[in-house]
């Protein structure tokens, strides 16, 4: 479980969380939403120790993040950024195999192997495993990335929109394949920008706008009109199509 | 054209010049202002015919951070100049002059449009394409150093081309013929600002004004590869110079027109090349190292235009 | 590329720098060979083998394919310092001066990747574009130096790379170019890893800081040893890693060992050629890795690589 204490972030001058408390339970996906600039990669950020803030913390099952150290932090908690590029040339199953860097930074072992081959294909990428990354597709590479985070293994795993470039088989493997970590006792957070999605998968919601926590709480109660509406400033249709919800702006 | 903005400029050269003549002066002024006079004129050439040549290659290649040196320009002359001593036979006595500097000038011609045609065909990726030249400097003065340990192996001392030029053994005669080119080739540059001022709205623009960019753009490597010719034949090859002087001149000619920017920045220029030496020479004391600072600030101020464009 | 062939390459390549030479191997054979052909040989291996594994920590440092010490200001840095230490301390021993130009060298890397940090990431070739000034600059400065002491002549002969001078005992700093490459071996995947960003080696756990510091305390060590005994060796660090990416991609630990190899035959071709050319006369290692490494610089510029880099990015 993932607790943020009274965050506060700024840079340049400028406030980009304010007094943000919220928490991520285990066992359960915690979607981060709210609209451009809300603050939910910096959130992201912030949870990971990628970013430190100016105010607040962050625990870990009660450890403060501040305090673990590196290798420590990195076996219980994997960041997966929306900006991530990777310059040196690898392939699939090189980028994957380096996610088991923090529990056995030496030669890959026969169980290193075994992870890294199962979040392959979970990924639907064993055949391309040994092609480099320059030479597949943006949506390849971001499974390829996400196939390196799954293989990190760890309690705790940090996705900012982990969906961008993926298609809808894909992007719906992806969210299937987080829940069913979540349900084996994980803490799953993931920043989404499609509330569909956020209301198909997700268990628990965050959502921030201009910094702060606006709601938060289990996701039918917080993927409401009136709340969404006030969100996005905009007026949003929560419908219900073959018992599942489907978010829609006006 | 700015009047105000030339005048200034002129006086600026006129002050320089006649601090370059009076400073320290002692003894016979007639010898003195003879002989400082030719160290004047060689001055006042080399920085003409850099600062024209760079502000009309800026103009055609439509940025200001390329100069025809950074492109290897005056590598590639350095090299003419070896293969042309290499094929004629070494130290062939005679072969000085005129002769070599025009069959030298004619090649360097020819293959700066070969070489640098073909490197500007893609103008988009700037960044690319200055680096680009950069190492093909970089490869021409190896090359220049390899011709010449061939031709002279047994020359254990033998010092590759520095990149500082050398005032003080200008060769007479080259200075003589250099003159005259500087000067009617920038008159024709000069004649020709308005199509200069067409060319550097951009090959779109330039095409509707009825101005064919890319032939007027290969036209114009002839100028600005005869001048830098002149001045690397005359003190050897100058970097950054070219890139400060348009630096300062695009700052405070407060126009864009070609009338004002050529005479304005080889006179600037000018002025600018004789008060440093003037400073280095009779102030500190410190000779052939003039450039050596010039480089190192144009170079400085290279960096900065790269940083500044990379923010925009 | 099957291993017998290059092996055997590599091999004929060693017995022709071994056979080359003004001096003829006849009774003297063992002696000639043991003080002046095996070292010279020796030294072209390892600091073939240092350049182009320091280019490609500095690489994945930088986060970008076309910087190497030798361009980007580390070897003339030393240059620098080996120009100071001549004029404050002339008579001073070989060691202390490689020490000082390894110190020189250590912190004009250091301020260069501090510079590289504010570029921006979209555009790839500003990196070495402004690597290229800075190393003019700092070059300048140590001719400046020079100039005004009188030593212009010694300092573009001591930063022109050549191996006429190696002979035992005059080489053997290069092992420590030889111990470099073992340690950056070692460290192989946490460069890899520092490779892919700051952001993920925090997530995998790894100290940036940490890593950056060793990589920096490599490249410095291997280019100022390098500068130190026998002069700059352009292009090496450049060429051999941006072939090698092309043919077997960027994990260290599985490359580092190919690239050592590379960055020695390089070397080692290119002075065999230097000695062969003009013999018995012979052209610096330095000039013909001028040629050949600008070429293939130039190569690797236009065309796919270069589009890739920016794609990458």
């Amino acid at each position: 479980m993932i607790r943020c204490h009274d965050l506060t972030v700024s840079a340049g001058g400028v406030r980009i969380l304010e007094g943000v408390s919220a928490h991520a339970p285990a066992g359960a996906i915690t979607a981060l939403v709210g609209p451009n600039g809300a603050g939910k990669s910096t959130l992201l950020s912030v949870m990971g120790r990628l970013l430190t803030p100016d105010r607040g913390q962050v625990t870990l099952d009660g450890a403060d993040i501040a305090t673990l150290p590196r290798r420590d932090l990195a076996r219980r908690l994997t960041t997966l950024r929306q900006s991530t590029r990777i310059v040196p040339r690898l392939t699939v199953r090189d980028l994957a195999g380096f996610g088991r860097y923090p529990h056995n930074p030496g030669a890959p072992t026969a169980e290193d192997r075994r992870i890294v081959e199962a979040c392959l294909a979970d990924m639907a990428l064993t055949d391309l495993a040994d092609r480099h990354l320059d030479t597949l597709s943006g949506g390849q590479q971001q499974r390829a990335l996400i196939a390196m985070a799954l293989a990190q293994d760890t309690p705790a795993l940090l996705l900012d929109e982990p969906l961008n470039n993926l298609d809808l088989t894909h992007a719906r493997r992806v969210m299937t394949l987080l829940a069913t970590r979540a349900r084996a006792g994980r803490a799953v957070v993931v920043v989404l920008h499609d509330l569909t999605i956020a209301a198909r998968f997700a268990d628990h919601v965050v959502a921030l706008k201009d910094g702060r926590v606006r709601a938060e709480g289990a996701a039918a109660e917080v993927l409401t009109g009136p709340i969404l509406g006030d969100l996005y400033d905009a007026e949003v249709e929560v419908h219900e199509i073959g018992g599942l919800p489907v978010i829609l702006p006006i | 054209m700015r009047a105000d903005v030339l005048l200034a400029a002129l006086a600026f050269y006129l002050v320089s010049a006649a601090l370059f003549l009076t400073l320290g002066a002692r003894g016979d002024w007639g010898f003195i202002l003879a002989f400082r006079g030719e160290k004047l004129l060689a001055l006042t050439v080399v920085a003409v015919a850099v600062a024209v040549s760079t502000i009309v290659f800026q103009t055609v290649t439509a940025n200001r951070i390329l100069t025809p040196a950074i492109m290897g320009f005056d590598a590639l002359y350095i090299l003419i100049q070896s293969l042309t001593v290499a094929a004629l036979g070494a130290g062939a006595a005679g072969w000085s002059g005129l002769p070599a500097f025009a069959l030298e000038t004619t090649l360097m011609i020819g293959a700066a449009g070969l070489l640098f045609g073909l490197l500007l065909r893609d103008s988009e990726d700037l960044n690319r394409i200055v680096l680009t030249g950069i190492v093909l400097g970089i490869l021409l003065r190896s090359l220049n150093a390899l011709v010449t340990r061939m031709i002279h192996p047994s020359e254990y001392a033998f010092v590759v081309a520095r990149s500082y030029a050398r005032f003080n053994s200008v060769a007479p005669d080259l200075l003589w013929i250099a003159t005259p080119i500087v000067a009617l080739v920038t008159a024709g540059l000069l004649i020709g600002a308005r199509r200069l001022d067409v060319i550097a709205l951009g090959r779109d623009p330039a095409l509707v004004l009825g101005v064919d960019h890319r032939r007027a753009a290969i036209g114009l490597l002839v100028p600005v590869t005869l001048l830098v010719a002149v001045s690397t034949a005359l003190v050897g090859p100058i970097v950054f110079f070219g890139l400060l002087v348009s630096a300062i001149v695009h700052q405070v000619a407060g126009t864009w027109r070609h009338a004002t920017l050529l005479p304005a920045g080889a006179l600037i220029g000018a002025g600018l090349l004789v008060l440093c030496q003037t400073l280095f020479e009779r102030v500190l004391d410190m000779q052939a190292t003039v450039l050596v600072v010039i480089e190192s600030i144009g170079g400085l101020v290279f960096l900065m235009l790269l940083f500044r464009r990379a923010r925009a | 590329m099957r291993l017998g062939p290059l092996i055997a390459g590599f091999a004929l390549l060693i017995l022709a720098s071994l056979l080359l030479g003004a001096g003829r191997l006849d009774g003297d054979a063992p002696w000639l060979l043991a003080v002046s052909r095996l070292p010279r040989t020796l030294a072209a291996m390892l600091a073939g083998a240092g350049l182009a594994v320091a280019g490609v920590i500095m690489q994945m440092l930088a986060r970008n394919r076309f910087v190497e010490p030798e361009t980007v200001g580390t070897g003339q840095a030393a240059g620098l310092g080996l120009v100071v230490m001549t004029v404050l301390a002339p008579g001073s021993a070989l060691w202390l001066r490689m020490v000082v130009a390894l110190c020189f060298a250590l912190a004009a890397t250091a301020v260069f990747m501090a510079l590289v940090r504010r570029l921006p990431p979209r555009d790839p070739m500003l990196v070495p574009l402004t690597g290229l000034v800075y190393g003019g600059i700092i070059a300048a400065v140590a001719g400046f130096i020079a100039y005004e002491n009188d030593l212009l002549q010694f300092l573009d002969i001591w930063m022109n790379g050549e191996f006429s001078g190696v002979m035992l005992g005059r080489y053997e700093f290069l092992w420590l170019a030889g111990g470099a490459t073992l340690l950056a071996w070692a460290f192989a995947n946490r460069f890899t890893i520092a490779g892919m960003g700051e952001e993920m080696s925090q997530s995998l756990g790894l100290s940036y800081r940490q890593v950056m510091a060793t990589g920096l305390c490599i490249v410095s060590l291997v280019s100022a040893v390098t500068v130190v005994t026998v002069g700059m060796l352009p292009f090496v660090g450049l060429v051999v890693p941006n072939i090698a990416s092309r043919l077997s991609g960027d994990h260290l630990r599985r490359s580092l060992p190919g690239l050592a190899a590379g960055g020695a035959a390089l070397v080692l071709a290119c002075d065999v050629i230097g000695r062969a050319v003009r013999y018995p006369y012979e052209i610096p290692v330095g000039t013909i890795l001028g040629v050949v490494g600008a070429c293939v610089f130039i190569w690797l510029l236009q065309g796919r690589v270069a589009g890739q880099g920016r794609h990458a990015r």
